[in-house]
């Protein structure tokens, strides 16, 4: 029996997007499943933004709060730190002070934040609301506006927010990442919805909703996977907008970045675990489909950053 | 190539008999093209048509043992490439490497790592399965001492001899013999001699070639010589190379129906970067290896990967479910509030996620609803008022609790009297809809 090398090609093609306005960032644009260079092109790695917040960290588990412990007490500090001395190609500025159980902060004063660390960077910037539907109606749309022409990417437009967020993001020339939750249809439904407005297809990012290892990571992966199968065989416009993974938020959250090893020894060391949980959520996502990541640990950023590598 | 049901109906007696289960001939000729059926159970078929069906219906992967005893590991039999498909069969096995340069000190600290490297999770028991054993000194004696070591320090791990040289192979695969070694390594050049030995002690022998077009060759070539069974490496290395590679295999074999890549996959992801490793090791979960080799056992690692092939190699079409109990979250005290909700997983991990995100000590009750989701539950009638009355009395949290209060999903707000009538002296508080509310609910009260 001779070997014919069973390659498939594809219809479809995920869109391309760049980002920032001064050094750019570019992902997306493959017509392969993730790194199946065999079937066809792979043209951009995935990019990976280091995440900060408007206020302290103080709900981050010891192991990632230490990593930014004399950078995190303001954004720009933050910010500048993970831009010039850990090597950022994109910061993930999350605005999770103004959900009202939280600080409870206003849009403008988020809007003021935004300003500032513009104008501290040059390298692209995601602006993340509190995941509040309703407060993020407000801070994501003086967010879009303090950050002008800038080409952020503004997020999450949910079901229940998405027509301010888009129009915002739409009228300030932002990208867009449009959120559901771990379900394809919803997913595509959202998308639809988005683009009927007016919004180009060709400016959004899709966050199928992220999970941790151990904590829902397959349903993530699938849905990713099948996202991806939608866009290339079945060449699904909808389902052709880059995939984003949120993994650092959904991460170190979970008990495993955080038990110390004295209260269960049989997980080894409480900061390399919690180190390997980013690592293996974000590889492991990445291999379904994602090419965008916000992530939290500079070892792990690195660690992902040097498997890309190996997959390109 | 995979036939149709109708041409396996062909082949059939065509006499309707109904021995083998089915009501017709075609019936069954149609389970046994969608590999639902075993020819077996048909006790008419002919001798020719056993031949050609056998080619035909025997599964795309072959299915290899690795080991002996209860802790042996079932390889092969996958049917799919995506996971959402159908469950992906046989979980794969991680080995360490080990290698005759190592003391034996050194031997036996890797032997108690994988011995101690056992672990539960989710309901199920987690190990790194198999030893690798690496003729890295390419000396016959001290091969077979360290087989020897490994056999007797570890002696539930599968064992794997990884050698080129057949001489050596010899020895070694003797010594541990009863332990039904994998032997890894047989190449272009040693392959009649492999196969010998493979053949002689009934053992599965590891393939290796540079390239699929080789590696198809050396496996036909082998089948030739009298083995069977067999486990293949492509000689892939990057990651790249391994989800391409593994890919292509795995298409071929499914696919195309084409044997001589229709094994497991052994790939060895060792690197000097202990993340790094864990990353490659990541991939070959997901795309398609059957055998993992790394570098070293830790223990954290241990525990992110085998969690990593847990979920990868759930059933997509059963969904998770975690074990009844009551749950505590923080530190509860006697006053502590007390929840209750269903035991599918995924509302397990989003409940007792913002329960901590709340930062307030709670107790968690999870009832058994088969997995299924609160609202889906409730309509399914296994998440009722009398089975929550009877789950709580009977796990004793009276005895652990003063208050008698319990917070009930707001989306079963209607069974709030049905549930205070069956458990006299409590008093229900419905809580929000949805979880992400929790930690406002909670901090409010």
């Amino acid at each position: 029996m001779a070997f014919v090398e069973p390659k498939e090609s594809f219809a479809g093609k995920v869109y391309q997007l760049t980002i920032g306005s001064d050094k750019t960032a570019v992902f997306g644009g493959e017509n392969a499943l993730p790194f199946l260079t065999v079937d066809g092109n792979y043209p951009n790695k995935p990019v990976i933004a280091y995440e900060i917040q408007d206020v302290p960290p103080t709900d981050w588990p010891d192991t990632v709060r230490k990593a930014y412990e004399n950078v995190s007490g303001d954004p720009v500090t933050w910010a500048k730190y993970c831009q010039n001395e850990l090597n950022a190609q994109a910061i993930a500025l999350r605005l999770v002070g103004t959900h009202p159980d939280r600080e409870n902060r206003s849009a403008e004063d988020a809007a003021k934040t935004v300003k500032e660390v513009l104008a501290a960077i040059n390298v692209p910037l995601i602006i993340l609301g509190s995941n509040n539907a309703e407060k993020d109606s407000v801070v994501l749309v003086a967010a879009a506006e303090a950050a002008k022409d800038k080409n952020c990417v503004i997020g999450k437009a949910q079901e229940a927010n998405y027509k301010t967020i888009a129009a915002a993001a739409m009228a300030n020339n932002h990208k867009l990442i449009a959120m559901s939750e771990l379900d394809i249809n919803l997913s595509k439904q959202l998308n639809i919805l988005i683009t009927q407005m007016g919004f180009d297809k060709e400016r959004l990012v899709t966050d199928p909703m992220c999970s941790a290892l151990g904590y829902g990571l397959e349903y993530t992966y699938s849905v990713m996977e099948r996202i991806r199968l939608a866009a290339l065989t079945q060449n699904d416009a909808t389902m052709q907008p880059p995939i984003l993974a949120d993994v650092g938020m959904y991460v170190w959250k979970v008990k495993e970045t955080q038990a110390a090893e004295a209260d269960v020894p049989a997980w080894g060391n409480v900061e390399q675990r919690g180190i390997t949980w980013e690592v293996v959520t974000a590889g492991s996502l990445m291999v379904s489909g994602a090419e965008l990541l916000i992530m939290r640990h500079p070892e792990a950023v690195k660690a992902v950053q040097k498997f890309i590598d190996e997959l390109n | 190539m995979a036939l149709t049901g109708v041409e396996i109906f062909k082949l059939l007696p065509k006499t309707n008999c109904k021995k083998c289960g089915h009501p017709t001939c075609l019936a069954f000729a149609m389970k046994l093209a969608q590999r639902q059926a075993s020819l077996d159970a048909c006790p008419d078929v002919s001798e020719d048509a056993k031949k050609v069906l056998g080619e035909a219906s025997a599964p795309p992967v072959r299915p290899i043992t690795l080991g002996t005893g209860d802790k042996s590991v079932k390889m092969g039999e996958e049917t799919v490439l995506f996971r959402h498909e159908k469950k992906f069969v046989n979980p794969c096995a991680f080995a360490v490497e080990v290698k005759d340069t190592m003391s034996e000190a050194d031997i036996n600290k890797i032997c108690d790592d994988v011995n101690s490297s056992e672990m539960d999770r989710v309901g199920q028991k987690l190990r790194i399965d198999a030893i690798f054993i690496s003729n890295a000194s390419n000396d016959a004696s001290k091969f077979e001492a360290a087989a020897k070591t490994v056999a007797a320090k570890a002696p539930s791990a599968a064992i794997i001899l990884g050698t080129e040289n057949a001489q050596n192979a010899e020895a070694a695969v003797k010594a541990v013999a009863d332990r039904k070694p994998l032997l890894f390594g047989a190449n272009g050049s040693n392959a009649e001699a492999m196969a010998g030995i493979a053949k002689a002690n009934k053992i599965a022998l590891g393939v290796s070639a540079k390239g699929l077009e080789a590696l198809s060759a050396l496996t036909e070539k082998i089948k030739g010589l009298g083995v069977e069974d067999m486990v293949i490496d492509p000689g892939a290395k990057t990651a790249k190379e391994i989800i391409n590679e593994n890919t292509l295999i795995r298409r071929a074999a499914i696919k195309k129906n084409f044997k001589p890549l229709g094994y497991p996959v052994i790939t060895f992801a060792q690197r000097d970067d202990v993340m790094l490793e864990t990353l490659i090791a990541v991939a070959c979960v997901a795309k398609y290896s059957s055998i993992v080799v790394l570098s070293s056992v830790e223990k954290w690692k241990s525990l992110a990967l085998f969690t990593v092939r847990q979920n990868i190699y759930t059933d997509p079409q059963v969904p998770m479910q975690v074990e009844q109990k009551i749950y505590k979250i923080g530190e509860p005290t006697a006053d502590s509030p007390l929840m209750i909700t269903t035991n599918f997983s995924l509302t397990y991990f989003i409940v007792s996620g913002e329960i901590e995100n709340s930062k307030v000590p709670c107790r968690l009750a999870v009832m058994d609803s088969e997995g299924l989701s609160v609202l889906t539950a409730w309509a399914a009638g296994k998440f009722t008022a009398s089975k929550i009355a009877q789950f709580l009395k009977d796990s004793g949290i009276e005895n652990e609790i003063k208050h008698r209060e319990l917070i009930i999903p707001g989306y079963v707000a209607i069974m709030s009297g049905a549930i205070e009538e069956k458990l006299p002296g409590w008093k229900v508080t419905v809580g929000p809809r949805e979880a992400n509310a929790l930690p406002a609910f909670l901090k409010s009260r």
